[in-house]
């Protein structure tokens, strides 16, 4: 393909999807009276659910099928993939560890987020403070691995060896013997989270910096006249506007955690008792070509998030009460 | 997309109202305990980045021997990593550049104009099973993207479109849609419903609505959304590798950037530099967008 | 474990390659010899003369999928270009390190690649078995592995009892790197026996030093060098034949030889007094990455460090890989000094899913001696190591390395007794994940009949 080709592709696609849309949009527009507010509704939604339909949802019931026949989908087993699962003595220590994933990151990283977004909110550095926060999303899982390895690394203290790791030439420093920290269980679960919390917290601190960008000046210019400080302020104005913000971030961030597994897989490959349930799943659906176990596997991923679920749906339906 | 752009209506009146107050409220929460504060977690979040950049630009013996830290006892300079990064491979660099930006500028836009219409007919029209198919998008963000691979593989395979960029923007774009019209509909549902009701006492149907007060208000949430998906497609190598191919006709930076780590991830000194090389674009993407953050003012002002 | 790992290296690949194409194709199909069919065809030289079996492959396009990237891909694209030259076909190269969970997704939806190097025989029975696309070795590929192949690598390529695929590259595990330059300035020797070796790192014990160094860090394959060394032990301590029943599980995992196979693995890894030089104490066995695990020897903070020949590829720019070299490598000795010596070797192989015809013919072409020695005088022209094919015809003195050279007279020796890597004939299950994941957890401390039994109790099917 030459290049000329390829703007031309990007040119037909988006031609193409324009006119679709255009059109769509332009009969909805027309649509009057009761069926009318059907067509249009459906207008709105019904290519996103189109595309879903297609590329989300049927591989979603295909791994719910999968996930009760045997390694090739030849046979059926039953629930003999999950009790395969939970039999395994690793796996206790595998779902340990995606709960202390899923409770620590999404409220550590939505709380630096927030404070951050909050304290350089109006200053005169903001655009580059929050680039400095941002700077780490912006960086692919194989960066952040190396990134990180400069930081954990462990060198023995030994004549002509020096230390790589900050972490440990600190404690180098300080007097102290250089430890393998990334052998430490279960404390290297907490280091791996914070490599996660580091991403994160830039994409909490944007979408919160958003919402509080969309507080009404009056309310706070009413409450410093009333002679609020800054945590009266953050606590009885800030926070309970943005909170419907908050919820969201903290969803987003604790599906995102659930579904994570480059940091894990390029950090530790799962070893060293760190392993989390998206790695697993990884590994037995492609390296081991179980689909049986990956797709169970996939299924208890689905099954951690319906707490999340019906949270927010209890969030929405007090939105909604108003 | 010129739907974004649409502006008339109320629009103009708020961008007025908004500028003046922003500069009125300048001087809040400036204590120096909040400056230090704001200070130490940029320290803490910038200090491994720095250390990168530092080990981008160290010979790779003492990449590999000694801490980056040492440089500023021992500065040595060079840009032969950068050097290896730009121009070493068999294909010029450009080549997968101009690619990552061909997958990623429609598997930006096509999502969140689908995901933008997709929130309002969730949040401000009512059709039947509207709150089940809602929570059942929702929770569909759980489906590991790596579950999908095959079957819609499959489908593109059947299709005939296997290896051009259509698989790839037509799979990053579902793969999006969950997340955000989760995120979109949540700022939908802010808007305040004066507004709509105003509106449609005007005889204004839902597409007008949408475009003349909907987008308009939403800019901030769109642009903030956009930022996270440009990064998702601009970083992803999975999605890439699956429906593209790994060839340099249509392989991303990405892929080559993966390749440089070596076959097994050790040669961190040139991953120093390409991971520099590769994070540039974001970075620009996101300061260019960080003004339209600031008219998230427009909705608040309303809605006092 | 299959893979060939390196670290780049040459940055004037790219350059060097386009021009080195053409002297590639004169002096590799004029040196040929092997006469396949009758005359030269019109318009092509006598150089292709062995490649007239092929025949007018002119406008067909092959594609090849492989897990091997640069530095490593070029001479293999390289040594292409005679058979593209000779029979008119294009073949196009792709390489991915995600090609182990990327191949099964292509095949099983319908866009497989026409050839795939598979690293693994594993992997290769899991794509016949799983998914029934993979082709059966066509004859002229069965009688090029019949004749030029030991029958160790036949079977690995075969499944069920029928040739899908041949080798292509060849490595032996069996080597212990030492530098030699370190070895004649403390006066030590090469062991020949294992008590030898034992006496040799207690000598360097007494004089100070950490003997051994090891690290089998790498990545989600962390794991994978320790396999290595139980398997090679495993061939010393209790013979081949017991080797091939603990591989096909006729014995449990947990039984009695290959607890003892691993005690003496430990008696050099976990003993502190031994390892792990420069890197830290035997846990640090876990964190070291395989790459950089030898390097000390560099530095003689260590003496030595078992790994195979690709380790070649490894070494910084400069060093000297030779007899009287900074490093060079020795076969690890036999613990009964009777017993014939064993053999740990690897292979990637060549998995067809199409049998057109000018696949076929390319198959072919990569079982055959001409190839083997395109690829040695290619990779010898990038001055590259560590790369070996374990076809008899191949020509040892096209191999400019001394280590690649070594490793293609060990493949060659009909004396020697060979056996395939374990872990990779073992089931998925088990040779890419427990034994890994047993074999890290007890350089971290676990003791060796736990690890047993916990590898044991994952073997699929009971």
């Amino acid at each position: 393909m030459t290049l000329l080709d390829k703007i031309l592709q990007l040119l037909v696609a988006v031609a193409v999807f324009a006119a679709v849309l255009g059109v769509v949009l332009f009969v909805a527009d027309r649509a009057r009276g009761r069926r009318g507010a059907l067509v249009q509704s459906l207008a709105f939604v019904a290519p996103a659910i189109l595309l879903l339909l297609v590329g989300l949802i049927y591989p979603a019931l295909r791994t719910a099928y999968q996930s009760v026949f045997d390694a090739n989908s030849a046979n059926f087993v039953g629930l003999a993939n999950y009790a395969r699962i939970f039999s395994q003595p690793d796996l206790l220590l595998v779902l340990r560890n995606t709960f202390l994933w899923v409770v620590l990151t999404p409220v550590l990283a939505t709380a630096i987020g927030l404070v951050y977004a909050v304290l350089v909110d109006r200053t005169r550095f903001e655009a580059l403070a929050k680039a400095l926060i941002f700077l780490p999303m912006a960086i692919s899982f194989v960066g952040a691995s190396i990134i990180w390895k400069f930081v954990y690394e462990y060198r023995p203290n030994q004549q002509n060896i020096q230390q790589v790791g900050l972490v440990n030439q600190f404690l180098v420093w300080l007097g102290f013997e250089p430890v393998n920290l990334i052998l430490q269980q279960p404390w290297n679960n907490l280091l791996l989270i914070v490599v996660m919390i580091w991403i994160e917290a830039g994409f909490a601190m944007t979408l919160l910096s958003a919402a509080i960008k969309a507080i009404p000046n009056d309310m706070i210019e009413a409450a410093r006249l009333d002679g609020a400080g800054g945590f009266r302020l953050f606590f009885s104005i800030t926070l309970p506007s943005i909170r419907p913000a908050v919820v969201v971030v903290v969803t987003a961030i604790s599906i995102a955690v659930l579904k994570v597994f480059d940091i894990v897989r390029t950090m530790t490959g799962g070893q060293f008792g760190t392993s989390v349930v998206a790695n697993e799943f990884y590994s037995q659906s492609f390296r081991l070509s179980d689909l049986g176990i990956g797709s169970s596997l996939a299924m208890i991923l689905f099954l951690l998030v319906v707490p999340i679920v019906i949270y927010n749906v209890r969030q929405m339906r007090k939105v909604d009460a108003r | 997309m010129t739907v974004l752009d649409a502006r008339d209506g109320i629009a103009p009146d708020l961008v007025a109202v908004a500028t003046t107050r922003s500069s009125e409220a300048r001087k809040r929460l400036t204590s120096p305990w909040a400056s230090l504060a704001a200070l130490v977690i940029a320290v803490l979040w910038t200090i491994p980045t720095f250390g990168l950049f530092l080990s981008s630009l160290r010979p790779e013996r003492q990449v590999q021997r000694t801490g980056w830290w040492t440089f500023f006892a021992n500065p040595h300079v060079t840009f032969e990593n950068y050097g290896e990064v730009l121009f070493g491979g068999s294909q010029p660099l450009a080549g997968y550049f101009v690619n990552s930006i061909l997958i990623t500028l429609p598997s930006v836009v096509i999502p969140i104009v689908l995901a933008t219409l997709a929130a309002y007919g969730f949040a401000w029209t009512t059709f039947p099973f509207r709150d089940t198919l809602f929570v059942a998008i929702f929770a569909l963000q759980i489906v590991p993207l790596q579950v999908a691979l095959l079957p819609l593989l499959e489908i593109f395979v059947g299709a005939g479109l296997n290896g051009t960029f259509w698989t790839v923007w037509m799979a990053h774009s579902t793969f999006a849609l969950p997340l955000a019209i989760f995120l979109l509909h949540n700022s939908m549902r802010d808007i305040p419903a004066e507004l709509v009701e105003a509106a449609r006492v005007d005889g204004a149907g839902h597409v007008r609505i949408f475009t003349t007060i909907m987008l308009p208000l939403l800019k901030p949430a769109i642009a903030a959304y956009a930022v996270f998906q440009f990064l998702w497609v601009w970083n992803d190598l999975l999605v890439a590798l699956v429906f593209a191919g790994g060839t340099s006709d249509v392989a991303p930076l990405t892929v080559r950037v993966a390749e440089l780590a070596g076959t097994r991830n050790s040669d961190w000194h040139l991953l120093s530099a390409g991971a520099f090389v590769s994070i540039l674009v974001p970075l620009v993407v996101f300061l260019s967008l960080q003004r339209y953050f600031v008219r998230g003012l427009l909705a608040g002002s309303v809605k006092g | 474990m299959p893979a060939v790992p390196s670290r780049r290296r040459s940055r004037t690949t790219g350059l060097v390659s386009g021009a080195l194409g053409l002297c590639l194709v004169l002096a590799g199909c004029g040196g040929s010899n092997v006469a396949g069919g009758g005359g030269s065809q019109a318009g092509r030289g006598p150089e292709c003369a062995a490649y007239t079996q092929y025949g007018d492959l002119s406008g067909k396009t092959i594609s090849v999928y492989t897990s091997i990237v640069t530095p490593e891909d070029q001479p293999h694209i390289d040594s292409y270009k005679p058979f593209e030259q000779c029979t008119g076909a294009k073949v196009v190269y792709e390489g991915s390190k995600e090609f182990e969970a990327q191949l099964p997704v292509r095949v099983q939806a319908g866009s497989p690649p026409d050839l795939a190097y598979v690293p693994q025989p594993g992997l290769l029975s899991t794509l016949v078995r799983q998914t029934g696309a993979v082709k059966p070795a066509p004859a002229a590929v069965a009688a090029n592995v019949d004749q030029y192949y030991p029958e160790t690598f036949k079977s690995a390529g075969s499944v069920d009892g029928t040739l899908y695929a041949a080798p292509l590259g060849s490595n032996v595990k069996s080597f212990v790197w030492y530098s030699p330059k370190a070895f004649q300035a403390k006066g030590y020797t090469v062991p020949t026996t294992w008590d030898e070796m034992m006496a040799l790192s207690d000598r360097i014990v007494a004089a100070g030093g950490k003997p051994w160094c090891a690290g089998i860090n790498s990545g989600e394959a962390t794991g994978w060098p320790l396999t290595d060394w139980l398997e090679d032990v495993m061939l010393r301590e209790n013979g081949p034949q017991v080797y091939d029943q603990w591989v096909s599980h006729a014995i449990p995992f947990n039984s009695a030889p290959v607890s003892a196979a691993l005690d003496r693995v430990g008696s050099v890894l976990k003993n502190p007094a031994y390892v792990n030089g420069g890197l830290g104490d035997a846990s640090s066995i876990a964190t070291t990455t395989f790459q950089d695990a030898g390097l000390p020897i560099l530095d003689e903070t260590c003496y030595l460090h078992r790994q195979a020949n690709f380790y070649a590829a490894n070494w910084p720019d400069g060093t000297d890989i030779s007899e009287n070299g900074d490093v060079y490598a020795f076969e690890l000795p036999p613990i009964n000094p009777a017993a014939p010596q064993t053999i740990l070797v690897g292979a990637e192989f060549v998995a067809a899913f199409s049998d057109r015809p000018e696949v076929q013919a390319f198959q072919a072409y990569l079982s055959s001696p001409e190839w083997a020695n395109e690829k040695a005088k290619a990779g010898t022209a990038l001055g590259q190591s560590g790369w070996v094919s374990a076809n008899t015809g191949l020509d040892p003195a096209n191999l400019a390395s001394p280590i690649d050279r070594l490793t293609a007279r060990i493949l060659q020796d009909q004396s020697n007794t060979f056996r395939f890597d374990g872990s990779d004939l073992m089931p998925a299950a088990v040779g890419s994940a427990t034994f890994w994941r047993g074999m890290t957890d007890w350089i971290t401390g676990k003791s060796t009949s736990d690890s047993l039994n916990f590898i044991e109790a994952s073997w699929p099917g009971q």
